[in-house]
Formats: structure tokens, C-alpha cells, sequence
């Protein structure tokens, strides 16, 4: 199965009933997947007629209740960005899928990049923040899709799968589940303010059409949400805690997984770049090659490094100059070295080696 | 044991179509692993197309092929392209009717296009001859498998037409010899 | 129940100045709307950013308040998700017609089964009296000191053009008139579009002779022209003054539609 389609059938399997998107490459077979599957499930595929109308359509679906999404790559991510904000700020669950492409601008349509990262944790204005998965195989195109809806239920922000071309379009092997583990949205309990959060910082749903009578606004809010656009403390408390939810669950959102934790050498990778690593490592049988795979990049989990009290070196492969490695070098004393490959080709397993032998 | 298959010709000839079949083929009813990948362009016909398939009994680790073992040649300019720098144990199976260059490794050559046109009567079957042929030689699937793989690829109303062609690509390579 | 009735008590006063036209085309619409019988829990109202747009705020339903020109595509995402809620959005002519344009035509075409409210008040008002889409030629604004050199947006007769299945338009001079395009529009299958030209008396009317706010209602009234007339005359080769304000039902049709409850 292409990974792509395995994307659209892990939205399938998670309930997703709304897709709402715009063709562009090389995302396009999971809009095409989906226009021919959703109808048949009683769910809704639209055309919009770009981008922005794409996301708007979704998130408007997502207040009915919908589990809703949408996939996109570089150009329609960035028209996508200032209604990506209003979904953070208005606190709407919504999936939204980025198979990358090389930029900046329509840049290399049919080749792989990891360009967007920053993009996606920092593209629309103001300060926020959200949740981005990245797959490594078309297995986890089809699991972390289905995640992601369960991830945007829970804490009620966009959550992205952050994919590259190169992990969408493959084919390989998957085993579909019988089914996949579902979260339900929490609604409002009556009687509670629509943005009085809970315990764990996150609002019940006021699903529009069941009497909540909700005004939603991407206007700064109070707890009724009505508009409180000019009352400094009323921004601070809103903005803070849309960050805190996420941020202060980060070790609990963090999926990674760790191979070889006493090397001295360790790569870190998250999507494509991550098949190259692993080639590496059973190649070279033993346990002096480390590896830190990110399941999930953003919010970054900076406990992951500390899984490897030895390292040395963290040996950061990345699709771009090196997005994700500034973050990890915030995080720690060790020395991060940047491997960026773009242009659209992956890593060779002789380069990273090579990468390897300049340290030994 | 790992091969890795390489397709190239121009685009509108099922070049990618061929590698998800070979692929499917592994997966679906052999039973192994297998991984496809594709270069691209913005053409959708013409220009130099490539697709590639790895299988292998255990799980692909990284997913491009590099050193191909085994290369399905199409056309002039992929042979070009992707056909000049391999390795001398590789095979290539060769479309004699558009590849006019030979390689220094071992080769095949099947004029598939050819066939498609005179035998068949349609060349859009030349790349399943090329199949037919690529799994005779090189068994790198069973036949059966990549009939079953065939039929569920194609369109409806064409299985006839392309079991044919699987078939007389099987023939072709029977009859000819590795050079 | 009354129009009243569907207005959020709690949050008045509202931020709309003395003289706004506005307030009578929220009241208009609620009155149709109240005439529709519509249960409030099944009703919401989408609006983008502008004046026009914080009138949802205003209005006990569910409401979306959206980002700038993008409230039709909101509101499609809520309509085909769930055709059984009632739609009502609320736009402006900066809103709907600049930035907001190509969903504007996308909606008609889709013939979407919405109903648009576009309070057409010529002018950017919230940021403070910009030109917009529909700002006459000739008419001052600040980002047009020396008159505007633009030809205008005629909005009905781009949702006409575009496929939309209901098109009027009238002013807040013509109450009645308007109430009860509104309510033609909400019983319309399929997308339905009601221009209700509006004063601004802040930020249109000063820069542009109208000294009072009631000096551009008067306008509305003097110059507007049923639209029936203005065809006879055209048909009869007759001279149509071109500040003429075409009135009345520009489209009413039974295209196919999307979104309908069934």
C-alpha cells in the first residue's frame, strides 16, 4: 500500500467523516483516496477552491462534531497558516496532514524535504503551540494518522503529520488492525462556561447544534467566550494556558523510540532519514551506534536525549539545513552535528557511516 | 536474500505501474517484503520515468535503491539516465526495440514493444511483457504470483490481453539468452 | 418569540457607533429568521472580521466568528458536515468582496444552501474608513484622499453570474423590503445572497457629504430604483441616472443545490 493512502485509511479507521482539501503534489493521493472512500462511508469529501477554504471547511466541520482533515504540501501549508492560528485560538480539534516537498516556494514538487518543521510549530503569528507526529514507514503513515485524531480530541489543538514525499508516496508492506484505539471528545457538561477549562487545561467541547448556544471567536476570549480583546490579563491567561496544555503534558505526548542507549555516537531522526539510520545500525551489529527516532517531534520531549547518559555526539540527519537539530542543541551540552541532504535524495547509509568514522 | 529492481523508460509506459506490480506480486502472494519508490517529473508522458522495488525476505530497512541487481530498460534515454553505471553482476533486461546500446553487465534482450504491437496488437502492454520476461529470468517472484498480481492491477476488460503479454514476455525469455 | 428574543442580552452595549446602519439589518435578519420558526439550537451564524462580522457575537445561537474573508468557507465545512443546521452568515463588502472573493464565487457556484447577509457599507470601517470593492468611483476614503479611480463590485450581479440561486438587494431605508428578502433567502434551497447597502456615518457619510447619518439613508431612498423599472426603461431606451441603486430580486432560480437538509 502507498503511503499516502495509508494516511487516508488511517483517517478512516480513526471515524475521520470530513476531508476538505486541495490537489497539489505530492499529497494529492490522499485527497484522491479519500473522495473515493468518504462518500461511501456516509462522510463528506470537498474540493475547496484553495488552501485557506480548505482548512476554514474543516475546521467549521470539526465544531459540528466531525473528526475532520485535510493534507497538503509546502504552498497550500502556508496559505494554510493563518486559520491554522484561529484553530489553535478557538481551540478546534483538527488533523492536518503535510507530506513535504523541497522549498522555499513551489521548489521541488515531486521531491522529499523535511523543510516545514519550523513551519509547522511556528508558522501562524503569535505565540501557541501544537502537536506534529512524523512517520518512518507506511505502517505508521496508517497508525499515526489515526493518533493524530485521538491527540486533537484530547487536547483540542491542529495536530500535524508531518510525512515527506519520500514516506508518502512508497509502497510497502502494512498490517491493517482490526481496529484502532478511539478517544472521544470531551463535551461540555452543562453549566460550565465554554472556555472554562478543565483540570487538565482543556475546555469541554460546545458542539454547535446541541443548545450550548456558543459564540466562538478568534478574537482574545474570556471564559464565556465572548470578545476581551483590550484586557492584557485576559490575553496573558488565555495564551498561557493554550500553551501550557500542551507544553506541560510534552513527556506524556512524547513518542520516540530508543535503540542502543549506552552508545557514545547517536543519531537522532524522525521520518525518512530514520530508514537510512536503522539500515546503519543492523549493518553494524553491536551496540556502539545509537539511535533516537522521533514518533513525535513537536511538543519536543527533551527527556528523550537523556536516554542516552553517554553520548558524545548526537548525529542529526534531517531533509533541510538542520530545523530540528537547533532544537535538540537547546536542549543540550552535547554536541550536535548536523547531516542535512536535500535536493530530494535520502541519506546513503555510506554517508552517515561516513559521518560516523569522522568521529571515531 | 535482497534484490533490487530497477525500471526506467519514458513516462506513459507504466514504468511505475510495473514496479508496484512486481511489488505487490512479493508482498501480496509470495509472502516477502518489498519496498517501491519512483522518480518523477512533472510529464506525464514522455521524459525519463524510474521506479524501483526492493525484496527481500526480511524487512527493508532503507528504502532507496542504490546498486541495483536487477534493471528493466525501456528506452534510450533511461538507459542513459539510469542504465550506464551499474554494477558487471547486474542483469538487465533490455527493450531491444528501443535501447539501441548495450551494457558492460550481463543482458536480456526482449523487444517487448515490438511483440506488444505485432503479436498483441497494443503496445501499452510492452512493460508486462518486460514482467513476463524479468520474472522468467530471474525468478525473483513466482510466475503464478505475478499473474495474480497482474489481474489485480490492471483494468477491467484488458486481464485477457495482459495474462497474454505476462505470458509471451515468459516465452521471449525462454527463448532467449543472457549475454 | 420576537427578534429580540435571539439577541445575547449579556453582551450589550454593542460596539457599533450612533447612527450605524448595521443594527438595522441584524434586527432584519433576526426578524425573518424569527418568522422561520427556527428552533435556536439548530440555527448558527458565521461571520469573517469587519463591523458586519461582530454581529454574531450578538446573538444567542452557536456562532463562528472567523478570520478575514473566509466565512463562506467556514461555513461550508459546518453546512455539508451537518445539513441539518440552519446557516446565517453575516458579511461585509471588504470582507466578502476583496479578500473573501473567490470564495464568494466558489459559494454561488456551489450554490451551497446558505444565506449571506452582506452589509455593504462601501468602506472599510473597523480599520477606519478604507476604500474597499465597492466604494463608488469618485468617493473619498483615506486610502482613496482624491477620490476613488476604480470601477465598483456589483455584488448581486456577481452572485448572480456565479450560479447563486437568490440575489437582492435593498438598504436599511428599506426595512419591510429587506426583512422580507431575508426571509425569501432563508426559504430558498441552495446559496442566497441579500445586500443591504448601509450608512456609515463615521467613516463614509463624513468624508462624503452626508452630514447626518439620516442625509444617506435619504440617499438610499432618492436613488434607489426598483429593479423591474430599471429593465423597462432599459428596454424602452431610456437614459438610468448611473448613481441609480438597483432594488429588488436580481436572481431567484431553483438551481441544483449542495448542503440541503433532507
Amino acid at each position: 500500500m502507498q503511503g499516502n493512502v495509508a494516511c487516508a485509511e488511517g483517517a478512516l479507521a480513526a471515524g475521520c467523516s470530513f476531508f476538505g482539501g486541495y490537489p497539489i503534489t505530492p499529497s494529492t493521493e490522499v485527497a484522491e483516496h479519500m473522495a473515493q472512500r468518504l462518500p461511501r462511508k456516509g462522510g463528506t469529501f470537498i474540493q475547496m477552491e484553495d488552501e485557506i477554504a480548505s482548512i476554514a471547511a474543516v475546521i467549521g466541520a470539526a465544531w459540528t462534531g466531525a473528526r475532520a482533515m485535510t493534507a497538503t504540501s509546502g504552498p497550500g501549508f502556508s496559505l494554510m497558516m493563518e486559520n491554522i492560528g484561529f484553530a489553535v485560538m478557538t481551540e478546534t480539534p483538527c488533523v492536518i496532514v503535510n507530506i513535504q516537498r523541497g522549498g522555499p516556494s513551489t521548489g521541488q514538487p515531486t521531491m522529499s524535504a523535511q523543510a516545514d518543521m519550523m513551519q509547522c510549530r511556528f508558522g501562524s503569528h503569535g505565540d501557541y503551540s501544537i502537536i506534529a507526529l512524523s512517520p518512518a514507514s507506511v505502517q505508521e503513515m496508517y497508525e499515526l494518522t489515526a493518533a493524530a485524531f485521538n491527540l486533537a480530541d484530547r487536547f483540542r489543538v491542529p495536530v500535524f503529520l508531518m510525512a515527506d514525499e519520500i514516506i508518502g508516496h512508497m509502497r510497502e508492506r502494512i498490517e491493517i488492525p482490526d481496529s484502532v484505539p478511539k478517544v472521544e471528545r470531551k463535551l461540555l457538561k452543562q453549566g460550565v462556561l465554554p472556555f472554562h477549562p478543565d483540570d487538565d487545561l482543556v475546555p469541554g467541547f460546545p458542539q454547535f447544534g446541541k443548545g450550548y448556544g456558543v459564540h466562538v471567536t478568534g478574537l482574545t476570549h474570556d471564559e464565556r467566550g465572548y470578545p476581551c480583546a483590550t484586557n492584557p490579563r485576559v490575553h496573558e491567561q488565555l495564551v498561557r494556558r493554550l500553551v501550557e496544555k500542551v507544553e506541560g503534558k510534552r513527556h506524556e505526548i512524547a513518542d520516540y523510540r530508543v535503540t542502543n542507549p549506552d552508545a557514545e555516537l547517536v543519531f537522532i531522526t524522525y521520518g525518512s532519514p530514520a530508514r537510512t539510520v536503522e539500515q546503519v545500525v543492523h549493518d553494524n551489529p553491536g551496540k556502539e551506534i545509537g539511535h533516537l527516532r522521533f514518533r513525535t517531534v513537536w511538543p519536543f520531549s527533551e527527556n528523550a536525549l537523556r536516554e542516552f547518559p553517554n553520548a558524545r555526539a548526537f548525529l542529526v540527519p534531517e531533509q533541510n539545513l538542520g530545523q530540528m537539530a537547533r532544537e535538540i542543541e537547546r536542549h543540550t551540552s552535547v554536541p550536535v552535528i548536523r547531516l542535512p541532504r536535500f535536493g530530494g535524495a535520502l541519506h546513503t547509509p555510506g554517508e552517515l557511516v561516513a559521518a560516523l568514522e569522522g568521529l571515531k | 536474500m535482497r534484490h533490487e529492481v530497477r525500471f526506467s523508460g519514458f513516462g506513459g509506459q507504466g514504468i511505475i505501474l510495473s514496479a508496484v506490480i512486481l511489488g505487490r506480486a512479493a508482498v501480496m502472494y509470495d509472502g516477502t517484503y518489498a519496498v517501491q519508490t519512483q522518480v518523477y517529473g512533472p510529464e506525464a508522458r514522455g521524459g525519463a520515468s524510474m521506479s524501483a522495488v526492493i525484496i527481500d525476505d526480511s524487512p527493508i530497512l532503507y528504502p532507496k535503491v542504490t546498486d541495483p541487481d536487477i534493471l528493466v530498460i525501456m528506452s534510450q534515454e533511461g538507459f542513459e539516465k539510469y542504465g550506464v553505471e551499474v554494477r558487471d553482476d547486474a542483469l538487465m533486461i533490455l527493450d531491444s526495440s528501443l535501447v539501441h546500446t548495450r551494457p558492460r553487465c550481463r543482458y536480456l534482450e526482449i523487444p517487448a514493444t515490438r511483440e506488444a504491437k505485432m503479436t498483441l496488437g497494443r503496445d501499452i502492454v510492452a512493460n508486462i511483457i518486460m514482467l513476463g520476461a524479468l520474472v522468467r529470468a530471474t525468478g525473483i517472484v513466482k510466475e503464478s504470483s505475478l499473474e495474480r498480481a497482474i489481474l489485480d492491477s490492471v483494468p477491467k476488460g484488458t486481464e485477457d490481453l495482459n495474462i497474454r503479454a505476462m505470458k509471451r514476455g515468459i516465452e521471449l525469455a525462454t527463448e532467449g539468452r543472457v549475454q | 418569540m420576537t427578534f429580540t428574543d435571539w439577541l445575547r442580552a449579556d453582551r450589550l452595549p454593542h460596539i457599533y457607533c450612533a447612527g450605524c446602519g448595521n443594527g438595522t439589518v441584524i434586527n432584519c435578519t433576526l426578524n425573518a429568521v424569527d418568522q422561520m420558526g427556527w428552533k435556536k439550537e439548530e440555527t448558527v451564524f458565521v461571520s469573517g472580521i469587519g463591523c458586519s462580522s461582530r454581529a454574531p457575537g450578538y446573538i444567542v445561537t452557536d456562532s463562528l466568528h472567523t478570520t478575514h474573508g473566509r466565512a463562506l468557507a467556514f461555513a461550508t465545512g459546518i453546512k455539508m458536515a451537518n445539513p441539518a443546521l440552519n446557516i446565517v452568515v453575516f458579511t461585509g463588502d471588504g470582507d466578502l468582496a476583496a479578500i473573501g472573493g473567490n470564495h464568494f464565487i466558489h459559494a454561488c457556484r456551489r450554490n451551497i444552501d446558505l444565506t449571506v447577509v452582506c452589509m455593504n457599507n462601501m468602506i472599510y470601517g473597523m480599520t477606519g474608513g478604507q476604500g474597499s470593492p465597492t466604494t463608488p468611483p469618485g468617493a473619498l476614503s483615506t486610502t482613496t484622499p482624491y477620490g476613488s479611480e476604480e470601477p465598483a463590485f456589483d455584488l448581486c450581479e456577481l452572485a448572480a453570474a456565479a450560479g447563486a440561486n437568490y440575489a437582492a438587494r435593498w438598504t436599511s431605508y428599506h426595512v419591510k423590503e429587506l426583512t422580507h428578502a431575508v426571509l425569501a433567502g432563508l426559504r430558498t434551497p441552495g446559496f442566497s445572497f441579500i445586500e443591504a447597502l448601509v450608512q456609515c456615518p463615521t467613516n463614509y457619510g463624513r468624508r462624503n457629504k452626508f452630514r447626518q447619518p439620516l442625509d444617506q439613508v435619504e440617499y438610499f431612498k432618492t436613488h434607489g430604483m426598483l429593479v423591474e423599472k430599471v429593465r423597462r426603461l432599459h428596454e424602452e431606451g431610456r437614459e438610468i441616472p448611473p448613481d441609480t441603486i438597483v432594488l429588488g430580486e436580481l436572481a431567484r432560480r431553483n438551481r441544483p443545490a449542495m448542503g440541503v437538509k433532507r
